[in-house]
């Protein structure tokens, strides 16, 4: 399969998002296929930002693990991601501020710096960002991209900002890509352009777009990020889509101002991550109490507290799990992708409504803001609605009994200002007609037939609800188990595993609550080996499938360092776990060096980098070290040593160099 | 203006008796409640009460209209939302101090500043009663309950005072011991449009044994007589909100007509949201999924 992957490196502030956005939209209307993720900090201005495009003309289901072409917006991303370039590859930058030492380059790589001040001269007085557009037609010539889509793309950009912006844009993009056409050679990609009409959308766009053709009519939210993009796109299109967004408080507010706008009849929704999750909990129990339906969106991030605000990872569904007191029913789903995203949103409104319960959607950061191609008519406008039992007048059939006991443990709802219905909804425990048990009409007997009317309600939610089913080959050595984000990369893992002759397959959890263990249980138990593959620390998925159906998987492969796994992340793991090679903790030499850059820009300042890496038996230390040299940025020569503890991870004393 | 037809009380008969105990000043809240709503002639059907949790957040179990009976401090929020979903519901909180001015404060404050158009009537007890006596937010400096054995070291907040500076458009403060008066203010809350605030003062004839019936017979007046008080005056009620000793006010201290929140709801204009067709036509879906190329 043609593919290459683009790395844009910069600081926040650099306008890399900007760039990134129309390289990824000239791609995707050429007909490619894009998956992107950037990798960035809760900070507005500085820290590295890092946004891998990865483009290919068939369909990509992760940003994958190549890098060929470095657009560097800054001295560090040379210094961090040139060493990663693959041979063929190129590293493009603006000449005048950065420079590329060669020892940084690997063989085969092409360094493409830009004079991008002279190249700049011809469009006039320039915004600093708007050197990264002359970048942008460098790269759209090295990659053989067409520059009429690209200047098409800039336009849509930047026409808010008036025309003269965007010929300014545009003429940069050409002044860049003739200097590459004239200065360089083309790298060695020849395009099929299918030109399809192809989405370019994250997660939390398909969110949003599932919500509002499913009519939710209500939706609040705290800013938190990686869920806020959902509250932006509502709070931007709420009047075209005829929805009330608010902004609230607090998450206690946020949530029960959606129990309210629910109990009061209409599609409501709320989204938060996973500290905003955490207040959240008592009214998501109030919600199964009063048997409001209410769609709530946690978006995970790194916690535990306020954690790695920017960064992934699938540590939530413990909390997820427990949220709330006591029993309750619930269901909980994990779309697996930015089309599911989508579809699963429109399903948890209708279980919401016809279940009468808390529909909770678990979504990561990874998902929700990625963005990634998909077709054009992998959304529709025309999906199912199903509202359940929705009474719309009760007269002459006795007194209303808003929880009354039936088989299926669903009751007739009827909704406020409906003639002969009335009752109360309470949180206190009541009996059918809503009478509160909880004071002075205690009743032990009424108690059992509620909680159980309740949660009876599971049983036909667990049979309308898909279960997991076994994808690739049926006979694998290795079953990789994964929930939720994971199914696109352990998919291109099983792949890359496949090419190298080891057969595998992928059981992909999306319904987690309620939990469908039978059927679990029946594919697992023909598995040769089991894998569980979770972004987080402590296995919680595979804790949860032990708890539902007695089986413990053989082997897990965690990733909690706050950047989504990578196909080759799993596929190392999977031999090793294979060779019978047990996973080791240590510091890698890549790691180092990224501690190693923690350390100099907090503590040594702007005009040094990491230089060679070795690893040494600890000098006198109680562990291994790495020993990273510390070189200056401009000629390389020696400042001094750090010593980084291959075990512990510790960094030990700074040796200055001695002069 | 259409006609209003006054509706007997019993209509709001509600389906269990209150459990409240003998002389306490909810019961003086619940009859006031109801003449407010027969007084309008709002029929149980339109009349939607959400409450908290504590003694007084039982009301709505004890009327017969619509009603949430909430979380413990959520029933701003719950009311929020549900008023926002269907606004030609009439919605009434109903709930006590530690719910509303403790646990909840912050939702009390932000429905205030959005000037919602909600009828907010706290049963100020200044204790709580549910739990046994513990101090409350509105609890007297020095009083001694359960959690305060050496006094209360904590000023009392001030609920008239922080709605008239977080922008509550109408605010009044009743007494149980006045119920035709209350019914009077709890029903110009429910008529005027934006947030209305109704403090009552509700005696605990159990637990607070400092704010009784006497206590507040011997201090209470109403501002109706006071000559020339004007409740368009901001000043004038801010100043009157901090009388408290041997002299305190009851009445409306004031009232003023700003937008409400959802008149500035440009996805209320067409209707209730409850009232609006659920999903997108494929003309407006396609334009969203344009934005995406």
């Amino acid at each position: 399969m043609k593919e290459v992957t683009i790395g844009i490196g910069g600081a926040a502030g650099d306008g890399l998002d900007k760039a990134g956005d129309a390289l990824a939209k000239t791609a995707a209307r050429l007909g490619l296929y894009l998956y992107a993720y950037n990798s960035y900090q809760s900070v507005i201005r500085g820290g590295h930002i890092w946004l891998r495009l990865r483009v290919a003309e068939e369909k990509v289901y992760s940003h994958g693990d190549h890098l060929n072409v470095l657009m560097a917006l800054n001295q560090d991303s040379i210094e961090r991601h040139a060493r990663e370039v693959e041979p063929g590859g190129a590293v493009v930058f603006n000449a005048d501020k950065l420079h590329c030492d060669a020892v940084l380059l690997p063989d085969g790589v092409v360094p493409v710096p830009l004079p991008v001040t002279e190249l700049a001269k011809a469009a006039g007085k320039l915004q600093p960002v708007m050197q990264n557009t002359i970048a942008l037609g460098a790269v759209l010539f090295l990659l053989g991209l067409d520059f009429e889509m690209a200047g098409g793309v800039l336009r849509d950009t930047f026409l808010y900002k008036g025309e003269a912006i965007v010929d300014q844009n545009v003429r940069l993009a050409r002044a860049g890509y003739d200097y590459a056409r004239q200065a360089f050679v083309p790298l060695d990609y020849s395009w099929n352009f299918s030109r399809s009409r192809r989405l370019f959308v994250t997660g939390n766009e398909a969110i949003s777009l599932g919500a509002v053709a499913a009519g939710c009519k209500f939706y609040s939210a705290y800013p938190m990020t990686p869920a806020s993009a959902i509250l932006h796109w509502m709070a931007s299109h709420g009047e075209r889509c005829g929805v009330v967004v608010k902004q609230c408080e607090d998450e206690l507010a946020v949530v029960n101002m959606a129990v309210g706008a629910g109990h009061a009849g209409v599609r409501a929704m709320c989204g938060t991550s996973g500290g905003g999750f955490a207040l959240m909990t008592e009214a998501i129990g109030q919600a199964g109490m009063m048997e409001v339906p209410v769609v709530i969106v946690e978006v995970q991030r790194g916690g535990p507290s306020t954690g790695i605000p920017t960064k992934t990872e699938q540590g939530d569904l413990n909390q997820v799990f427990g949220a709330s007191q006591g029993d309750y029913p619930r269901v909980i789903l994990a779309p697996a992708d930015v089309t599911d995203s989508f579809w699963t949103t429109v399903e948890a409104f209708n279980l919401a409504e016809k279940y009468q319960l808390p529909v909770i959607i678990i979504s990561d950061l990874l998902l929700s803001e990625h963005p990634e191609t998909v077709e054009a008519d992998a959304f529709s406008h025309d999906v199912p609605i199903e509202r359940g039992e929705l009474v719309t007048e009760w007269k002459g059939q006795g007194p209303f009994k808003r929880y009354a006991f039936t088989p299926s443990g669903i009751s007739p709802r009827a909704l406020p200002g409906t003639e002969g219905a009335v009752y109360v909804a309470a949180t206190d425990e009541h009996d059918e007609e809503g009478i509160l048990i909880s004071d002075v009409f205690t009743s032990a007997p009424v108690r059992r037939k509620i909680m159980e009317k309740r949660m009876k309600k599971l049983e036909a939610l667990r049979k309308e609800l898909a279960p997991p089913k076994l994808e690739g080959p049926r006979e694998a050595e290795v079953t990789l188990i994964g929930w939720g984000s994971t199914r696109g990369v352990i998919r291109e893992a099983v792949a890359q595993l496949a090419a190298e002759g080891i057969p595998s397959n992928q059981l992909h959890f999306k319904v987690l609550f309620p939990f469908h263990a039978e059927e679990a249980l029946a594919i697992l138990k023909t598995s040769k080996r089991t894998v569980s593959v979770e972004a987080n620390q402590t296995g919680q998925f595979a804790r949860h499938l032990r708890a539902e159906t007695g089986f413990t998987v053989d082997h897990q492969i965690l990733k909690y360092d706050g950047e989504p796994f990578e196909p080759q992340h799993i596929v190392h793991q999977v031999k090793a776990i294979l060779d019978g090679r047990a996973r080791s903790l240590d510091v890698t030499a890549d790691e180092a060096r990224e501690m190693a850059y923690h350390y100099i820009r907090s503590h040594l300042g702007e005009d040094v980098r990491p230089g060679q890496i070795a690893q040494s038996d600890g000098d006198g230390l109680a562990e291994p070290v790495w020993l990273v040299e510390i070189v200056s940025r401009d000629g390389g020569e020696k400042r001094g040593e750090l010593r980084i503890g291959v075990e512990t991870g510790s960094t030990y004393t700074w040796h200055p160099a001695v002069s | 203006m259409a006609t209003v037809i006054e509706l007997p009380l019993d209509v709001f008969q509600g389906l269990a008796e209150p459990d409240w105990c003998p002389g306490c000043g909810d019961f003086g809240v619940l009859k006031a409640v109801k003449m407010a709503a027969s007084k309008l002639g709002i029929q149980p059907k339109d009349l939607l009460l959400v409450s908290g949790i504590g003694c007084s957040s039982n009301l709505p179990g004890f009327m017969h209209a619509y009603g949430v009976h909430s979380l413990h401090g959520r029933a701003v929020a719950v009311a929020s939302g549900a008023k926002l979903a269907n606004h030609d519901l009439n919605v009434v909180i109903t709930g006590g101090d530690g719910d509303g001015y403790g646990i909840g404060i912050g939702h009390f404050i932000h429905a205030m500043r959005r000037n919602l158009d909600l009828t907010y009537v706290v049963m100020n007890n200044q204790i709580y009663g549910l739990t046994t006596g513990q101090a409350s937010p509105t609890t007297m400096k020095t009083m001694r309950t359960k959690s305060t054995p050496r006094g209360n070291v904590e000023l009392p907040v001030n609920p008239i005072a922080l709605a008239l500076v977080s922008g509550a458009t109408y605010v009044a403060r009743g007494f149980s011991g006045e119920p035709n008066h209350m019914a009077d203010l709890i029903a110009g809350g429910i008529a005027h449009r934006g947030f209305a605030l109704v403090d009552v003062f509700s005696p605990c004839v159990t637990y607070n044994k400092l704010n009784t019936y006497p206590w507040f017979k011997q201090r209470v007046y109403k501002l109706e007589a006071l000559p020339g008080y004007d409740p368009a005056d901001a000043e004038s009620a801010l100043q009157k909100s901090f009388e408290w000793g041997d002299k305190i006010p009851l009445g409306l201290f004031f009232k003023d007509e700003q937008p409400t929140y959802e008149d500035s709801e440009p996805a209320l204009k067409q209707g209730p949201l409850v009232r609006q067709k659920l999903g997108l036509d494929r003309k407006l879906f396609e334009s969203l999924v344009d934005e995406l190329i």
